[in-house]
């Protein structure tokens, strides 16, 4: 599905933010990305996402080089406040993107609110995004997402800005919605906890430059539960592992798969 | 460049606690109602004036109430049927809003094409910006000599001294509002395929729009006093060729009266294009009534 290879950016003249960054992602698959703040994580999916050129190194998405955004890719950005267009309806947020689906409005809107139902938001359809609270209008972003029939998807911290309750609640909304659309997902975060509960593989960055210094196969139960998963042997030595990795201590010659 | 964003209702929270969600009541309404309970020292002032003017008998100084009689009498004691309008009103009227809204409006439409222009490539401000920056410095009755001997007098130097006057704010607001659209609402827009023209309407403008509106309302506060300067110079008919003819003939109190028509003019033209700024830019003072 996704190849990076040997992908590298620096920002002008300053010291490069990635190196040869190697990646792949397979059909179906929800790997994390996680990583040290300031690592270059958001640089790195912008340039997966073809929202920047890379320096050096190139991206594939089913096998055709990246040069501007694909098609078949919706990102889902941290920033929905932002992200959100505040003059236009939820509805007319989530039906924006399908038209380049070229389909007439009826076939728009009902889409629309097909997408607003699979994330639970049926009754905001009306409301505009500021009308909503953080974790709703983050639902809305995704549910946008959704909408577009993407193949692949990208999650740039997604669920950052809000609070702990209703991070857990997006999480299985997320696992929930993969699970229905089949969807490949590429979800950063810096959130390890996260990163192993929602992923099938964690792919752990080093800072300055960023490298990949780990790829940690999750080997956890597909249905998972925020309680009984996060209590598991497996899970507890995978974030710790993923804890290590992350802050540095284990040795930077970690095998790379 | 620098923009005007001024001082104007849509960048305050509608509703008294700015944390309601809808503004209650008609909006024109409320305005009327608002005004009233400031209306007091207006009538305290008239008052004065009107005690002092008859104490005095000053030719100069005519009472309120006999330049409320004149002005009923010039413009406003026509038949019904002309909504009470009088011929002197329509002959008055008539070219003034004309030029005045023509003015206004080819300056809206060419500023805000040369604005979107700007406000995207930045290779055009570059090349752009001295010529911008002395046009608008230049002060727009100066163009009036320059007009005249081009148009010769009658609406067409009217109308081009009050387009060119009034440019200037449409043009720099826009192109700063389009400059500074959010950089993640753009890419939001590439991510799905939103480009061209589609991209333009449904998310640079109206990310733009507050900006715009405000561009507009001052232009259209320029276009009355341009209206009105144009008029004063080279014309024979008009409000401001009203004023002129009645200073000439010593007509003080019909003088007066015109007056007054133009500030009620200016007050009218700015509550209906805030009431129209109100219906396009809600979501704009809704959200941020809630954000603050």
């Amino acid at each position: 599905m996704l190849e990076v290879a040997n992908l590298s950016h620096a920002y002008g003249d300053a010291p490069p933010v990635l190196s040869s960054i190697d990646l792949e992602v397979r059909p179906g698959e929800l790997v994390s990305i996680v990583g040290p703040s300031g690592c270059g994580k958001s640089t790195l999916l912008r340039c997966i996402a073809g929202l920047q050129a890379p320096t050096a190194g190139q991206v594939r998405l089913d096998g055709k080089p990246v040069d501007r955004v694909p098609d078949n890719l919706a990102v889902v950005f941290q920033d929905y406040s932002r992200s959100l267009f505040p003059w236009m309806s939820v509805r007319d947020n989530v039906a924006l993107p399908l038209r380049r689906r070229r389909k007439n409005r009826a076939q728009r809107q009902e889409n629309a609110m097909k997408a607003l139902e699979s994330v639970g938001l049926p009754d905001a359809a009306a409301k505009y995004p500021w009308q909503l609270s953080g974790g709703m209008q983050q639902r809305v972003a995704i549910a946008r997402a959704l909408a577009y029939g993407p193949e692949f998807m990208i999650m740039d911290e997604p669920f950052g800005s809000v609070d702990a309750q209703t991070r857990e609640d997006l999480e299985d909304l997320l696992l929930r919605v993969r699970g229905n659309s089949g969807m490949t997902i590429l979800l950063v975060t810096h959130d390890i906890d996260e990163s192993v509960y929602v992923g099938d593989r964690v792919v752990v960055l080093s800072k300055g430059p960023a490298r990949v210094r780990a790829d940690l196969w999750v080997g956890l139960p597909t249905a998972r539960d925020q309680i009984t998963t996060r209590e598991l042997p497996e899970f507890v030595h995978l974030r710790a592992e993923v804890g290590r990795l992350v802050r540095g201590r284990e040795a930077a010659d970690e095998p790379k798969s | 460049m620098t923009a005007i964003t001024g001082d104007h209702p849509a960048e305050r929270p509608t509703g008294t606690n700015g944390r309601r969600r809808r503004p209650t009541g008609v909006p024109g309404l409320r305005i009327l109602t608002g005004g009233a309970a400031r209306l007091w020292l207006v009538a305290l002032l008239v008052g004065c004036w009107e005690i002092i003017a008859r104490t005095k008998q000053d030719a100069y100084f005519p009472p309120p109430s006999t330049i409320v009689r004149v002005f009923h009498e010039l413009w406003f004691s026509g038949p019904a049927t002309h909504l009470f309008l009088t011929d002197k009103a329509l002959d008055d009227f008539q070219p003034s809003f004309v030029n005045l809204f023509c003015g206004w409006a080819l300056a809206a439409v060419v500023g805000l094409a040369l604005g979107i222009l700007l406000g995207r490539s930045s290779v055009a401000r570059e090349i752009l910006d001295p010529v911008l920056q002395f046009g608008r410095a230049v002060p727009p009755p100066t163009l009036i000599p320059f007009f005249i001997v081009v148009f010769d007098f009658g609406a067409q130097m009217q109308i081009s001294t009050i387009a060119f006057g009034v440019i200037w704010p449409v043009l720099l607001n826009t192109a700063d509002g389009v400059r500074t659209v959010e950089k993640l609402q753009l890419e939001t827009a590439e991510v799905f395929g939103i480009t061209g023209a589609a991209r333009l309407f449904r998310i640079t403008l109206p990310a733009a729009a507050p900006k715009i509106f405000a561009g507009l309302r001052v232009s259209l506060g320029f276009a009355l006093i341009l209206m009105v300067i144009s008029e004063l110079i080279g014309s024979t008919t008009g409000i401001g060729a009203h004023l002129i003819s009645s200073q000439q003939g010593m007509e003080l109190p019909e003088m007066w009266a015109g007056i007054v028509l133009l500030g009620i003019l200016g007050c009218l033209f700015n509550a209906v294009f805030a009431l129209v700024e109100r219906r396009f830019l809600s979501w704009h003072s809704r959200a941020r009534g809630l954000d603050s």
